[in-house]
């Protein structure tokens, strides 16, 4: 058994590259038992890549890794894990039809004979939930529980197979503040039981409140390793994109005008009920809740993805039919969605063809598509997000997290829409780019534009919105404008459904 | 500088398809004689048309396994309607059209009433073939105007181009063109790497397949228009077993059967060297079971080859590509 402060894990110069394109050029990282270490750095700086190589996904061209004295076999996933090495991905793949207590033993159920245990399966699982704070009831089915639940059961099952390094590569970017709230406890359970956690994350604020130890990457190197202590924010930040970030919400008055967006009664009863509002040009409304209220539901029903039973939407006052993508695309509405990697891109599709996908009038002669066109399309969207890539034509599922969703967001804006839905535009970008996004959405309000933005980030939310809209289960429950917001208020209303103090 | 071999599978059946020119060159007397040329294209003439339709439905995911037995409905409706004194124009017309329904009802059954393309088309490839042989019978039409029936079969000039390449060509050209240069060919791509995403950005899946479908039926119909000529024979039986060939050429050009990949040049490599392959083993007098089974190897490589390529591409990759 390890103690508080052991090292367990050592990375000296690790080096790999893919392809012709250099991801890690020599990095270094330290992890101590009992110990909760952040790795930040800019989109694309090679976080992901190090927890990959750790994980058994990537193997490493150059370096030494070494676990506590014996050195660290790579090759395979089954090896990591062996090693006492576990991974909780940000969307956990549990199987939705087995309880919590067969996900967390599977394939290693425990046998009484030649029977499975199960008696004994759902007391070790209540035990392990119980031991990270969040006490889940084995016997009930993987479906319908939050993603923040589903982690805890990745997170159990981990812990189930000996893991003493847990690697969590952005667990809070889909959650929202009480969920990050239930993680930080589990994380503190597991440091509390001398198991050491490596975890990836661009919300600062949450770095700052957990970790025992920042590690700042840039450009595949290792910049600086610190005590939290030893550290702040603005350095931090200087360290990651090489400048200060002076403003966070660059919030400029827009002029209002018409109501350009205008959503009445609109129902789905599996989802969201008598949802109303508008969206005025040069305005952002924010549709604020936890994940799960049905904020993402409504996008889509306003979008045409889904139908919805009974109300209507308006368009600059005239109806927008019902579930047509292409009409409302015709009415020029953009929708950024939640899901990239599903919902918003062409994974082995160039990253060039995934920016001019909805604009091909832009690069198109009478018939025939403009391939020089279309590369001047990605090069401007590559300057304006800083979007980090080989070569255009190389597919995005080779990009890192944080790029993908900047081609997302380059994709849709490249369409210069009138009206923009943004489902969590910043999901996985980092600080600096972050505010880049901040100022081309605000500058899209500027021109008139009406911006419909969900977010989970409070911070975000408060920084940007004129008007806040709450969601709670599915029902409208609060609507705050910008100078009555706060962060007590929209919480209250997102949780308990009341307007707050 | 260092020298990169890149390996696709797109790139490597150009190579496979010098290697058995030159091997067939060296074992036969006159695989490269004119007339084995032009007979190798004449050959795949159906083939190639109706490959042009069914590369847009694999890489839309979908597929169509009737496209031969509408070339039969088609030149079945042919050779009636002229038995029964419609102009010879009129007639090609009704073929072609008809091919066009076809396609259009494989299309609204997958896409309207939901049903697999594998099932319907297996069961309109049943269907067709069962309406021609109600028309026909075993009956067969082999009296039309001599202009036409050299179609396919003639030459242009004293050249040794058969009449019919200037226009699978010229379809080609256009196929081409439509799949790599238009947006329809990106949203068909599009659709075959996630119909998810492809709703997202703003295509209309339904209304696409169905275009495609529709078109693959016209495409068959021309194909039954060739084919008719060509032998001179309208009947119920023609062209049997054409679409397995039609999707051993696709696949063999490098089009992912999991759809979302395909290039048009492919897929015209992938029926020379399939037309290549056929005419190599008839010059060396291998009977026809054995040639259905050479067919078939070659169906199975082409499935399996992309699938192996990757598989090593992945490993290579985790290996850390230390070159
Ligand atoms: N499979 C791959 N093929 C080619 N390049 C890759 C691959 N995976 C990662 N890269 C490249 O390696 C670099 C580092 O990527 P990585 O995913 O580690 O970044 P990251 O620090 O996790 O960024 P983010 O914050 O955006 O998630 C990027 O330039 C990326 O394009
Ligand atoms: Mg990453």
């Amino acid at each position: 058994m390890a103690q508080k402060g052991d090292l367990l894990l050592q990375m000296k110069g690790v080096q790999k590259r893919f392809g012709g394109a250099i991801a890690l050029r020599g990095t270094d990282l330290s992890i101590r038992a009992g110990e909760i270490h952040a790795l930040l750095g800019e989109n694309g700086a090679g976080k992901s890549t190090m927890l990959k190589i750790l994980a058994g996904v990537h193997v490493n061209d150059g370096g030494t890794i070494s676990l506590g004295d014996k050195p660290f076999t790579t090759g395979s996933p089954q090896a990591s894990i062996e090693q006492g090495i576990a991974v909780i991905y940000q969307e956990p793949s549990l199987f939705l039809d087995l309880t919590l207590a067969e996900n967390v033993f599977i394939g290693r159920q425990p046998m009484k004979g030649v029977a499975i245990d199960w008696a004994q399966a759902q007391n070790e699982a209540a035990r392990l939930f119980a031991e990270l704070g969040v006490p889940l009831d084995p016997k009930r089915q993987a479906r319908g529980l939050s993603i923040a639940d589903q982690q805890v059961v990745e997170i159990a099952k981990a812990l189930s197979m000996n893991a003493n390094i847990i690697l969590m590569d952005e667990p809070t970017a889909a959650l929202s503040a009480s969920e990050v709230e239930r993680l930080m406890t589990v994380m503190k359970s597991l440091k509390a039981a001398n198991k050491a956690v490596i975890f990836v994350s661009h919300r600062l604020d949450e770095v700052f409140a957990i970790s025992d130890y920042i590690t700042v990457m840039r450009d595949g190197a290792t910049v600086s390793e610190n005590p939290v202590g030893g550290t702040d924010l603005q350095k931090v930040i200087k360290e990651m994109v090489g400048r200060e970030l002076t403003e966070l919400f660059p919030k400029t008055e827009n002029k209002i005008g018409d109501v350009a967006l205008e959503i009445k009664d609109l129902t789905n009863p599996a989802y969201f009920r008598n949802i109303s509002f508008t969206v005025r040009h040069g305005e952002i409304v924010a549709l604020a809740g936890l994940v799960g209220s049905g904020r993402s539901e409504v996008a889509r029903a306003i979008f045409g993805i889904d139908k919805y039973t009974t109300g209507s939407v308006k368009v600059n006052g005239k109806d927008l039919a019902k579930g047509s993508p292409v009409a409302a695309m015709a009415e020029k509405i953009a929708l950024v969605p939640e899901d990239r990697r599903q919902q918003g891109l062409f994974m082995i599709a160039g990253v060039d063809r995934n920016i001019s996908m909805e604009s091909f009038d832009r690069i198109k002669g009478k018939i025939f598509l403009n391939f020089k066109k279309e590369r001047a399309l990605t090069e401007t969207w590559r300057e304006k997000l800083s979007i980090k890539y080989a070569a255009p034509s190389n597919p995005v599922e080779s990009l890192s997290g944080g790029n993908q969703q900047k081609t997302v967001l380059a994709k849709w804006l490249a369409t210069d829409p009138d009206i923009l839905i943004v489902d969590e535009p910043t999901r996985g970008i980092d600080v600096g780019t972050k505010a880049e996004v901040h100022k081309l959405i605000n500058a899209a309000a500027g021109e008139g534009k009406a911006v419909l933005m969900i977010s989970s980030e409070l911070p975000e939310v408060l920084g940007m919105a004129d008007r806040i809209i709450v969601m709670r289960e599915g029902h409208q429950v609060a609507e705050l404008s910008r100078k009555e917001a706060t962060q007590e208020k929209v919480i209250a209303a997102a949780t308990t459904g009341s307007k707050g103090a | 500088m260092k020298l990169k071999l890149r390996f696709s599978w797109d790139t490597s059946i150009l190579i496979i398809l010098a290697v058995v020119w030159v091997a067939a060159s060296l074992t036969t007397d006159n695989f490269l004689s004119s007339i084995n040329v032009s007979q190798i294209f004449s050959n795949t003439s159906e083939i190639t048309i109706m490959a042009f339709g069914v590369i847009f439905l694999i890489i839309l995911g979908e597929i169509d396994l009737s496209v031969a037995s509408i070339l039969a409905l088609g030149s079945s409706m042919l050779g009636w309607s002229y038995a029964h004194g419609a102009p010879i124009w009129l007639a090609i017309l009704i073929c072609i059209a008809v091919g066009t329904l076809c396609g259009f009802i494989n299309g609204w059954l997958v896409t309207k009433v939901g049903l697999g393309s594998l099932a319907v088309t297996i069961g309109t490839l049943a269907l067709y073939r069962g309406i021609a042989n109600g028309i026909l019978g075993t009956n067969t039409i082999n009296e039309f105007p001599e202009f036409w029936t050299g179609f396919g079969f003639d030459t242009i000039g004293t050249s040794f181009i058969p009449q019919s390449l200037p226009i699978i060509i010229l379809f080609g050209i256009g196929f081409g063109l439509l799949l790599h240069n238009t947006p329809f060919g990106r949203r068909t791509l599009a659709i075959g790497q996630s119909p998810e995403a492809a709703r997202f950005a703003g295509v209309n899946v339904i209304k696409h397949k169905i275009i495609v479908f529709t078109f693959t039926g016209f495409m068959s119909g021309v194909a039954g228009v060739i084919y008719t000529f060509r032998f001179s024979t309208a009947q119920a039986d023609n062209g049997i077993g054409l679409e397995l060939l039609v999707i051993s050429a696709c696949l063999l050009g490098g089009v992912s059967i999991f759809g979302g990949i395909g290039t048009m040049w492919g897929v015209i490599a992938g029926v020379l060297l399939a037309g290549s392959v056929e005419s190599w083993l008839t010059l060396r007098e291998i009977n026809a079971q054995w040639r259905t089974i050479v067919t078939g190897i070659l169906l199975l490589i082409s499935v399996a080859a992309p699938v192996l390529i990757n598989k090593a591409k992945a490993a290579k990759v985790r290996a850390g590509n230390k070159s």
